[in-house]
């Protein structure tokens, strides 16, 4: 089945996921405008600045129309501020900082550190099999903690990483910039069995 | 210097993918200068992806004229507590111990930049020897390669900084990827001459043809002073601007902020960049960049 999938392109790594995405055989294109929002099956909200990210949002009419989505079962992933983005709470918001919301978990931003902290390490993931994957991790968020509705799917150095609430996935660490896709295909497999359920 | 991660290493850190892969994070984003702690909180409030914290906007560089050297660390120390979002700062051109300094501060991005006088006038640093990934500038391909080839993360062209005028990043982009262009054509009978003309490593110059791009990300920076500059700059194919002094040296630097980085976002849409340039205020005033002398063009420096 094809499944158009969006990559929320206001500002980040939009380029890297249009290509897993059309590697995991998806129909990639970017979302920039609420009309272009309402055309996907699917969204990705990629690593970039999460203020940024926020900020643009708000300012383009955005915030309001992805939330409905999201409440209405959207499939959305998010990597490393895409994560920040889809959590119900940030523990440090900077003034102003607003979240799409969608999966209950607290989220500390920039917990493993600065940039000279940013890091790789090999990372197992529930639900993607074979070898682990390659964790990137860049000024990356841990989870600090999660509600009843949210399933840990990973942890690193005792931090949750990963994490997924019904039909929506949040990585602390960027799949995207690895090659590997399986992490992409986990998820176009997600908004396909979405699709499907839907067209019943 | 770049490791491979294997299961049974612990975390790698300074990797060339954590850092080039922070630069990928910036992209499509405005990284903006600033000279304290409270402009840094209006660049961040207007939606800027980093600052490059520094003592003087090169406008004043220019103005003051004499030696112009790394910031003082505890005005680094001081923007870098204000802010959430990445703080960059600039070294002098082969002065590595300055890098080393602003690599101890914590720091995001070290900038080995024209804009300060350059300190070694053959060699620029070995940027494998940090753990901070480095951006440098370029005026054309050749220049960009020796610097991915001496480990920077991420590439900017020079332009002309601290004149407001846009003039030279325009040709400086414009060149980098002409010679792409160029190499993408090329056979690979051809591309050994090629890398032989440019004075880049062979392995670099293949991969650029091969990718139609720099295996790095290039923004754009010298003399971007509106949405429209910032609009044409990622029109022409950079993935990102830096605005130096066309920020703060303009009549209402919060509003000019918020709109060069609506004008980024929307690069190709006139009628977004249309509303993000009313009523702006004053821009800054502008050097003619044909009236420079030669001995005055930041963009010379670097070798």
């Amino acid at each position: 089945m094809t499944v158009i999938i969006g990559v929320l392109a206001l500002q980040g790594d939009v380029r890297e996921h249009l290509v897993a995405l059309a590697a995991a055989d998806a129909v990639a294109r970017e979302v920039r405008r609420p009309e272009e929002l309402a055309e996907v099956d699917g969204l990705v909200i990629p690593g970039g600045e999460s203020t940024t990210i926020s900020k643009l949002a708000v300012l383009f009419g955005l915030m309001e129309p992805l939330r409905a989505r999201v409440r209405d079962g959207l499939p959305v992933y998010g990597t490393c501020a895409g994560m920040i983005m889809l959590a119900d709470k940030i523990l440090d918001p900077r003034s102003g900082q607003e979240t799409v919301g969608g999966i209950d978990m607290i989220v500390r931003r920039n917990a493993f550190g600065r940039q000279n902290e940013s890091f790789e390490a090999a990372v197992d993931i529930k639900g993607v099999t074979g070898d682990p994957v390659e964790g990137v991790f860049i000024r990356a968020p841990w989870v600090e903690s999660v509600g009843a509705g949210a399933e840990v799917l990973a942890e690193h150095d005792g931090h949750v990483v990963a994490v997924r609430q019904g039909n929506a996935l949040a990585t602390s660490f960027h799949p995207e910039l690895t090659g590997d896709h399986r992490v992409h295909g986990l998820f176009a497999d997600m908004v396909r069995a979405n699709r499907a359920r839907r067209s019943l | 210097m770049s490791s491979t991660l294997s299961e049974n290493q612990g975390p790698a850190t300074g990797t060339a993918r954590v850092k080039r892969g922070m630069a990928e994070q910036l992209k499509g984003g405005v990284i903006m200068d600033v000279v304290t702690p409270d402009q840094a909180k209006i660049a961040e409030d207007a939606g800027a992806v980093a600052v490059m914290a520094l003592e003087r906007v090169p406008a004043d560089i220019r103005k003051d004229g004499g030696v112009a050297r790394m910031s003082d660390p505890d005005m680094i120390e001081g923007i870098i507590d204000a802010v959430s979002i990445p703080v960059m700062a600039k070294s002098r051109i082969g002065h590595f111990v300055e890098a080393q300094v602003l690599q101890s501060l914590g720091v995001d991005y070290i900038d080995e930049s024209e804009v300060l006088t350059p300190a070694d006038e053959v060699n620029h640093s070995d940027k494998f020897a940090f753990t901070t990934p480095f951006v440098c500038g370029a005026t054309n391909l050749g220049e960009a390669l020796r610097r991915i080839a001496e480990g920077a993360a991420m590439i900017r062209s020079k332009g002309e900084a601290g004149t407001g005028n846009v003039v030279e990043a325009v040709r400086h982009l414009r060149q980098i990827k002409n010679e792409i262009a160029r190499l993408r054509g090329y056979d690979n009978n051809e591309l050994y001459a090629a890398a032989k003309e440019l004075r880049a490593p062979y392995e670099l110059v293949k991969e650029v043809a091969e990718l139609g791009k720099l295996p790095v990300v290039l923004f754009s920076a010298g003399g971007v002073a509106t949405p429209a500059d910032a609009a044409l700059m990622r029109q022409l194919g950079a993935e990102g601007v830096f605005v130096g002094s066309g920020i703060f040296k303009s009549g209402d630097p919060a509003k000019r902020a918020a709109a060069i980085v609506k004008a980024t976002t929307f690069y190709d849409d006139p009628k977004v960049i249309a509303d993000a340039s009313r009523n702006l205020g004053e821009a800054m005033v502008g050097i003619n960049c044909d009236t420079l002398p030669e001995t005055e063009r930041y963009a010379n420096r670097g070798w």
